[in-house]
């Protein structure tokens, strides 16, 4: 499990998760994703599902926190390629109403 | 439930990491079956959901055992996961999608939704200071 941070450009954010997302990972994932939030002060965060092998309700509440974050700073938070299995796990809270941006 | 062609038992504690070990033996447990990848999926969500129920809520805040059991008959697999921790007060209340006692955890309150909605049934029996059990079932509809 890791999280890759790049420059998206139009002050966006890129965090790339490979791996697990689960209860145990999820803690450190949000960590690192926040910490580049306070550091770059970005408009916007765009989560890149590419690399995630398996997803449970906690990528849900991992989600959730990060929206919470940017809408207190006045920024938006996107997902993109989620796989099937993930965005049915998104489906059950209405989150998948933020993939690519919508 | 028809007779069991293959039964197994394990139980470990309360460790988050411990989460990830439940997903990887259910999985193994039905490979077997040769079931579909979304079939494998849907099993190993609705463990971890259960799984991490029993570490967050059930254990919080000490260390205690989880049991699963598993079962697999020609179609289907059984699975029971069982804590001896705090219990539920109001199981209806828990299972009512969205609703969390930790939210400021980042708990989604899906953990029940997802077992309901990843497998074809799902039993939740409870005491208060006794433990909680939950009983889910799925058809494994295609083989190989």
């Amino acid at each position: 499990m890791a999280v890759y941070i790049a420059d998206g450009g139009e002050g966006t954010i890129v965090a790339k998760i490979t791996g697990e997302i689960d209860h145990h990972t999820a803690r450190w994932l949000r960590m690192d994703i926040d910490t580049a939030i306070q550091d770059r002060n970005p408009k916007k965060l765009l989560i890149d599902f590419s690399g995630v092998s398996f997803m449970d309700s906690s990528g849900v509440g991992l989600v959730m926190g990060r929206y919470k974050n940017m809408k207190e700073r006045g920024g938006k938070v996107a997902l993109t390629n989620m796989p099937d299995y993930i965005e049915k796990v998104m489906n059950l809270a209405g989150m998948d109403r933020l993939l690519n941006g919508r | 439930m028809k007779k069991p062609q293959n039964e197994m038992k394990m139980s470990f504690l309360s460790l988050s990491e411990n989460e990830r070990l439940a997903r990887v033996a259910i999985g193994g447990f039905v490979s077997s079956k040769n079931p579909r990848i979304d079939e494998l999926t849907d099993l190993k969500t609705a463990v971890s959901e259960a799984v991490t129920n029993c570490i967050v809520h059930a254990y919080r805040d000490t260390v205690g055992v989880i049991e699963m059991t598993a079962r697999l008959t020609d179609d289907c697999v059984y699975i029971k996961i069982r804590d001896r921790g705090c219990g539920i007060e109001d199981v209806k209340k828990a299972m009512e999608p969205l609703y969390t006692t930790l939210p400021d955890e980042e708990r989604s309150g899906l953990g029940f939704s997802v077992m309901e909605s990843f497998t074809d049934s799902i039993a939740v029996k409870s005491r208060l200071g006794y433990g909680t059990t939950v009983v889910m079932t799925k058809k494994l509809r295609s083989k190989i």
